[in-house]
């Protein structure tokens, strides 16, 4: 044990640095989700009120909004799992050529803002100007556009494109890292590739499966994005977006806030109903699968449909990647949208624009690049600390901050928005609402988890004998955690940072319900400028915002690269 | 004729020779093990006969069902040939219970309902695993789960069981007897077993013939007895059991001497073996004899229990010898004179390169 309790000489240390860690939870995440339980279900009297709560609920609005975040993550829960599954099957199982390279394209949408992804097909799949639309309308002179992407089906489609990678991801790595013999020991018991797969293969990965559609549940539950740039039109609400509708538009009426706070809660309960079903998946039905030393799997030999399935994962990588992505950039070099894509038509006069002359979209980048720096760098430090009294240290106490610790991951972006509207708008004296501090503390509260996760993984690895060891070659605690802990744990706290910074950048879902006139950021920007029909200089910008994330991805990937070969 | 026939069978990894130019006949209810060092090709070659890798070169028939042939480009799949296989790493699915792993070969059989009952049972039974049918093998020891492999290779009553490694990873107490476990279930079901091991005495405790392969390439294919007693070459000498070699010198048909000291040998080798050879003998055949042997010297005198280990130098080169402990023997530091009571002749090796 690093940090001991021997009276006198780390008490007070040991005590400092745990009640700090507990201050920094409670005010960032605790205060903003009790207040969000307490407006939601005391009234103004102080007085226990579930009879208003059910009333709110049953507002046709809320129970159509509480129902739509239920159909639409059902659907997009059970299409990314299953286009999940199966990509992951192929490139792992299968002679399917150039797997690395699918492999590759099909974590591409895992950088890629899925509000932008939305934005795309809006331009192209809009019931009158989108391009495809309007493409066969006039091609077979139809009357009724080709597909209406303002509806559930649409909504649900855009999601799975940009979300099956967290299934994909999940279950590529359990095939990868299955014991091949599980399987050829089926096979020599006389069971046919298709058996196997079925019988054997499946249900070892279900574990993984499982987990990787809970997190899609999650996301899809809580996800604003999306609903926000394709529902609307409709009159489709969800719970994040209704809750942004009702903040917004009536600001701050005590009526509105009630509502908010009721679906607010209605999440964060799900949330957590979700993260505990997954913990307890993972940790009851995770099977020893792994290999020891092992020859390559077996591969099932496609045969006939090895060149069908080649073009069709081609088609699906084209359709659903680089379609989206050529539009944005192309709307971005058209002077009006709706104009053909020719040569006379394109420049890059709204680049220049957005970049040089508009004080709106340069605020924007600023605002969302120092806002992802400082989050990214205070969040990878408090994480480092909290997740080393978590990980390393026995003190009494821990355990609340154990229980604090698991909040940050049940807490969506729009709950956390609307908590530190309730928290930090003069409540306690304080009053930064309007101001690019209230985004700060939100992004901070965002992003702990991701923060926490990276750091204890991080600090798991370093064996409390190698702080023994060096505590018994006569170096106090100080040196110790600066000499060996710190440069043990330095690749996690880097990993920490990328993972905030990167995000932040395009974040939508907490700067919306937070933003003033001087406050957007680059995600806020994008979505105000198309809501007011700016959509070829919106266009530009989700641009420059695809450049940025690309560009600051592949430094990353570059750099991870570079530390995990040397 | 064998009942498993490999004729002529290569098989290339890219540059590497895996397996080169195999002839080998395995009869019917024989237990045949192929041992080896490691990387020598005894897995690949496993594998060639259980389906999972295509051949270069040659075929592989079974009673008279041809199995695979590079020439004819014909590959019975492994769930078509009907063998038993047993994984080094237990394999067994942790989804499925003790029962339904070894069900579920029969299942897909497509065998009636009664005849699956009855069969899973025998195999339960045979490998005492009936009180833990209904758990889930995960929760089983790895000599437990090592039986439910066996079962379940078992079911099906196949007339060839191949086994790779079954037992390296069972700790030495247990390994042993399951040894005895694997050739009592041969003994009742009369199946051939093909056994890929490291381990020497392993081979030599199961086995009726021992395969000897190095590189890719056999060395000797023999009962335990004569691997031991008539070692093919020098590598099969050195391979099984304690060995030692001690180079020498002779100038025609002369009495040999010790290369760097130590003595004339009182043997000769056969005639026509050249001028620079290698003497090999087994510490164990080795005593103390009279002054006129080879001369060496004690550096250090070990007391292993029932047996007595001395390192010896002899001139510039070392051997080993080893006694009973009731036998008198020289002290550390003393001189002393060898008698190899049974020497080995092979060619001086050649330096490495
Ligand atoms: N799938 C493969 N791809 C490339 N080379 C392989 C493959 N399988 C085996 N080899 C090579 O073929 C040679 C023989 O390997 P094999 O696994 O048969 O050895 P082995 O005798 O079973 O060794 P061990 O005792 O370590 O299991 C080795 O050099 C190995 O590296
Ligand atoms: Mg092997």
């Amino acid at each position: 044990m690093s940090f001991s309790l021997k009276k006198g000489e780390t008490f007070g240390t040991a005590q400092i640095i745990l009640f700090l860690s507990i201050a920094i939870l409670v005010i960032v995440v605790a205060v903003p989700v009790l207040l969000i339980f307490a407006n939601a279900f005391w009234d103004n009297n102080g007085n226990f009120n579930l009879h208003d709560v059910m009333n709110v609920l049953r507002e046709p609005d809320t129970y159509q909004a509480l129902l739509n975040s239920v159909i639409i993550a059902s659907g997009t829960t059970i299409g990314s799992t299953t286009i999940g599954t199966f990509f992951a099957w192929l490139v792992t199982r299968t002679d399917l050529p150039c797997k690395k390279f699918m492999k590759a394209m099909f974590l591409v949408p895992f950088m890629l803002p899925s509000f932008i992804g939305a934005l795309a097909w809006k331009m192209l799949l809009s019931p009158r100007a989108g391009y495809i639309n309007r493409f066969f309308m006039d091609i077979f002179n139809l009357d009724e556009p080709f597909f209406n992407i303002y509806s559930y089906l649409g909504i649900v489609l855009v999601e799975i494109m940009y979300l099956f990678p967290f299934v994909f991801i999940q279950v590529c790595g359990a095939l990868e890292r299955m014991d091949p013999t599980l399987e050829e020991s089926a096979r020599i018991s006389g069971a046919g590739l298709g058996t196997i797969t079925r019988k054997i293969t499946i249900p070892l990965v279900l574990p993984s499966i499982l987990s990787g559609a809970l997190l899609i549940m999650l996301y899809s539950m809580a996800h604003f994005g999306t609903v926000a740039v394709l529902g609307i039109e409709n009159g489709i609400y969800n719970i994040p977006t209704l809750i942004y509708e009702r903040i917004h538009q009536s600001a701050g009426s005590f009526e509105s806030i009630r509502t908010g706070t009721v679906l607010a809660s209605v999440l964060v309960v799900s949330a957590a109903f979700i993260i505990w079903m997954q913990n307890k998946i993972l940790s009851k039905g995770h099977f020893q699968i792994i290999a020891g030393k092992s020859f390559r799997p077996m591969e099932l030999k496609l045969r006939g449909l090895r060149i069908p399935l080649l073009v069709a994962c081609c088609t699906y990588i084209a359709i659903t990647i680089v379609l989206p992505t050529a539009v944005i950039f192309l709307v971005g070099a058209l002077p009006t949208y709706g104009m053909p894509f020719t040569w006379e038509n394109l420049s890059l006069e709204n680049y220049k624009f957005i970049l040089f002359d508009n004080q709106l979209t340069k605020d924007a980048i600023f605002n969302s690049v120092s806002l992802g720096l400082s989050a990214a760098l205070i969040t990878m430090f408090t994480g480092v600390m909290i997740s080393y009294v978590i990980v390393k240290m026995k003190v009494r106490g821990k355990g609340v901050l154990e229980f604090l610790g698991m909040l940050p991951f049940s807490v969506p972006g729009s709950v956390i928005a609307l908590g530190v509207i309730l928290a930090w708008s003069g409540k306690f004296g304080i009053n930064i609402y309007n101001t690019v501090w209230i985004i700060l503390l939100a992004y901070i509260a965002r992003y702990m988890a991701f923060s926490l996760k990276a750091n204890s993984a991080a600090l798991e690895q370093v064996h409390d004998s190698l702080v023994e060891a060096a505590r018994a070659c006569g170096a106090t605690m100080w040196q110790a955690l600066k000499d060996i802990v710190l440069p043990l744990v330095r690749p996690g706290m880097l990993a920490a940072f990328f993972l905030i910074f990167l995000p932040s950048l395009r974040e939508l879902t907490v700067s919306i319900m937070l933003y003033a006139p001087t406050t957007r950021t680059i995600g806020v920007a994008i979505y105000t400028l198309n809501e007011d029909g700016e959509t070829v200089v919106s266009a530009a910008l989700a641009g420059v915002a695809l450049v940025l994330i690309i560009t600051g991805q592949s430094i990353i990937n570059r750099f991870i690269a570079r530390t995990t070969k040397g | 004729m064998s009942y498993v026939r490999l004729v002529d069978v290569q098989k290339r990894f890219g540059q590497v020779v895996a397996v080169d130019r195999l002839n080998l006949g395995i009869e019917k209810g024989e237990c045949f093990s192929m041992l080896g060092p490691s990387g020598c090709g005894k897995t690949t070659t496993l594998r060639m006969i259980a389906g999972f890798e295509d051949l270069n070169e040659g075929e592989i028939h079974v009673g008279d069902r041809l199995l695979s042939s590079s020439r004819k480009r014909f590959y019975l799949p492994p769930e078509k040939r009907d063998f038993g296989m047993v994984f080094q790493a237990f394999a067994v699915w942790p989804h499925l219970t003790v029962y339904e792993n070894v069900a579920f070969p029969l299942r897909l059989r497509k065998l009636p309902t009664s005849d699956i009952e009855r069969r899973t049972h025998g195999a339960l039974e045979a490998t005492n695993l009936l009180d833990v049918a209904q758990k889930s093998p995960a929760s089983l020891s790895g000599g437990g789960k090592q039986r439910v492999a066996l079962a379940r290779a078992l079911a099906i009553n196949p007339d060839v069981m191949l086994l790779d490694e079954p037992l390296s990873s069972l700790d030495p107490h247990l390994r042993e007897e399951m040894r005895f476990e694997i050739k009592d279930l041969q003994r009742q079901f009369g199946f051939s077993i093909i056994y890929v091991t490291h381990d020497q005495s392993e081979a030599m405790a199961l086995s009726d013939r021992i395969l000897v392969m190095r590189l890719g390439v056999v060395q000797q294919i023999d009962t335990p007895l004569n691997v031991y007693s008539h070692p093919a070459n020098r590598f099969v000498f050195s391979f099984i059991g304690l060995s030692n070699f001690l180079d020498v010198e002779r100038d025609g048909d002369g009495p040999c001497r010790v290369a760097g000291g130590g003595g004339t040998l009182p043997v000769s080798p056969p005639a026509g073996m050249g001028s620079r050879l290698s003497l090999a003998f087994r510490p164990q055949e080795v005593g103390f004899g009279t002054k006129g042997t080879v001369d060496g010297e004690v550096q250090r005198k070990s007391f292993l229990g029932e047996v007595v280990d001395y390192q010896i130098k002899v001139g510039e080169q070392s051997v080993r010898v080893q006694t009973g402990r009731r036998s008198p023997g020289p002290e550390a530091g003393e001189t002393c004179h060898l008698d190899i009571r049974r020497p080995f002749w092979y060619p001086a090796e050649e330096p490495e390169g």
